[in-house]
């Protein structure tokens, strides 16, 4: 993260020479700043002292790469390239937010240093994986694989494989796909088997190469992904074959998994759903969490206190995300196929939406930055990410990105669940 | 398939894309991005499978065309599967499973 030194002493190009400074220190700057003109205009970040904190990248969906960006700037700072299939790759960050780690559809797992722009370590630790999480220690990251079903524990230091866990479920003898794999207080996980039904608690808090596995059974049918709160106190699944959502509560497990909405969900009617929901950044505000109605137009809102569905919110689509701003005040949702070329604005305290937007077709996902006067929004076939001001609403800019999907900010590194 | 073996002699002979199996190029283009990029979100941009199952040609081998076309246009009851038929036509989706069991176009 920015630190109050690192502003204070950075070279900032081409304003050293004529900045007020000591006269001794004079020779030296401009040696330094001559050097900094003579520098190509996409060096790597390393050269100048800087903080992470307003660093991220954008998944290239097609090409296999990532593109660094500045938020504070707005631009693009270099591609990186090899990091294998990043078809629906996602990333976590470091806990010193310097480092971002890259789950590839491939299994492959790529550390990339923000700063340098350099793929540090990289491991194909699977043949088929859907996304990661960092322990709340910031040493460990856990992967969630579909081929072979499990999850494996890396040191987040050398990427060191510390545990293999298969998702061998006794109910149905088979190894099960790991979804919604989310990281919790006390160095644990929860993640949870799609084909099984099953909700397990991994437990690194004593020792990493021997996780404690606590397991849930028989909580419902396709849980297909989950989230959990900001607190990093509920776990909550969604379920795909059946309506409603499993709770698990992390400050009590003994307590057990428990099914709640059981209204939440495609109804007697099977719905078809042509994209699957994301819930890992489920939106909430207050008392009341907004999740994406499955083959619904709608928003449905939760309280969060009872686990009781309060009421709907009307929508342009089917909603993939829906993502609440900072404060609490506005969601920004997008939607599956075919109303994949709209964004709209929810106002929570009138709970209606107050503003839509057509950015193009294929908008994938959305970011806030970390204090969300800014959204960034991936445009996948327009080969754009477009800027707007969460305010005004305005287009601020725009960058070329290919085929651009998941836009991971490292003010990410501090949260639970992101 | 239902594709006459002269009219897939023919698809092999010709350079370039044509309307031998029945649908203009424009839409055999629109068709390959749709099933890279939608059907990609849940059987993996390379359709090496994820929710979704695996579409590559090898995963596909012993699966007739006449069972994976009311597949993709009507879904998969008990699965996730929906069925794409308000966005698809037959002779879409024909084109479409010709082109999984040969191996899927870039």
């Amino acid at each position: 993260m920015t630190s109050p030194m690192g502003c204070d002493t950075r070279t900032k190009r081409g304003e050293s020479a004529s900045a007020p400074r000591p006269t001794r220190f004079r020779p030296l700057l401009t040696l330094l700043a001559a050097l900094a003109l003579t520098l190509p205009a996409l060096a790597t970040n390393a050269d100048e002292l800087r903080g992470t904190g307003d660093l991220g990248l954008i998944i290239e969906r097609a090409k296999g790469s990532i593109q660094l960006v500045d938020t504070t700037k707005r631009t693009l700072l270099q591609r990186v390239e090899g990091l294998g299939d990043t078809s629906h790759a996602a990333a976590v960050f470091s806990r010193d937010a310097r480092y971002a780690y890259v789950f590839g559809r491939d299994g492959g797992l790529s550390k990339v240093d923000l700063l340098t722009g350099k793929i540090v370590k990289r491991v194909m630790q699977s043949g088929n994986s859907i996304g990661g999480a960092i322990s709340q220690d910031g040493r460990w990251i856990a992967a969630a694989n579909y081929v072979p079903g499990g999850v494996k524990l890396f040191d987040a230091e050398t990427l060191e494989q510390v545990a293999d866990i298969p998702a061998y479920s006794e109910e149905t003898k088979a190894l099960s796909r790991v979804v919604g794999l989310e990281d919790s207080f006390n160095n644990r996980f929860a993640f949870s088997l799609f084909d099984a039904g099953e909700i397990w608690i991994m437990d690194i808090s004593e020792n990493p190469r021997q996780p404690k596995i606590t397991k849930f059974k028989n909580i419902g049918n396709q849980p297909y992904d989950a989230l959990i709160t900001g607190d990093g106190r509920w776990y909550v699944a969604g379920l795909y074959g059946e309506d409603g959502v499993a709770v698990l509560d992390m400050w009590h497990p003994e307590r057990g998994v428990k099914r709640a909405l059981p209204d939440y969900g495609r109804g007697e009617q099977k719905l078809p759903v042509y994209k699957m929901p994301h819930l890992e950044t489920w939106a909430v505000a207050g008392n009341l969490a907004f999740i994406p109605g499955v083959g619904r137009h709608e928003v449905v809102l939760v309280d969060i206190g009872t686990w009781e569905k309060v009421g709907v919110i009307p929508v342009a689509g089917q909603p993939v995300f829906v993502m609440s701003d900072p404060t609490g005040r506005r969601l920004w949702v997008n939607f599956a196929f075919p109303h994949y070329d709209t964004v709209q604005v929810i106002d929570v305290e009138n709970r209606a939406v107050m503003h839509t937007m057509k950015p193009g077709k294929a908008v994938l996902h959305m970011e806030f930055t970390p204090r969300g006067e800014h959204i960034w929004v991936s445009v996948r076939d327009a080969n754009r990410v477009d800027i707007y001001d969460t305010a005004t609403f305005n287009k601020l800019g725009e960058l070329p990105v290919d085929a651009p999907s998941g836009i991971f900010f490292s003010s990410r590194a501090h949260r639970f669940g992101l | 398939m239902k594709t006459h073996p002269w009219l897939t002699t023919l698809l092999f002979c010709c350079a370039l894309p044509t309307q031998a199996d029945g649908l203009p190029a424009a839409r055999q283009q629109e068709l390959t991005h749709f099933v890279r990029q939608e059907c990609g979100f849940c059987h993996g941009l390379k359709l090496t499978g994820g929710l979704g199952s695996s579409l590559t040609a090898e995963a596909l081998k012993n699966k007739p065309a006449e069972t994976l076309i009311p597949a993709i246009l009507y879904g998969i009851p008990g699965t996730a599967m929906p069925g794409w038929l308000p966005y698809l036509s037959e002779a879409d989706t024909r084109w479409i499973v010709d082109k999984l069991l040969k191996g899927f176009p870039e």
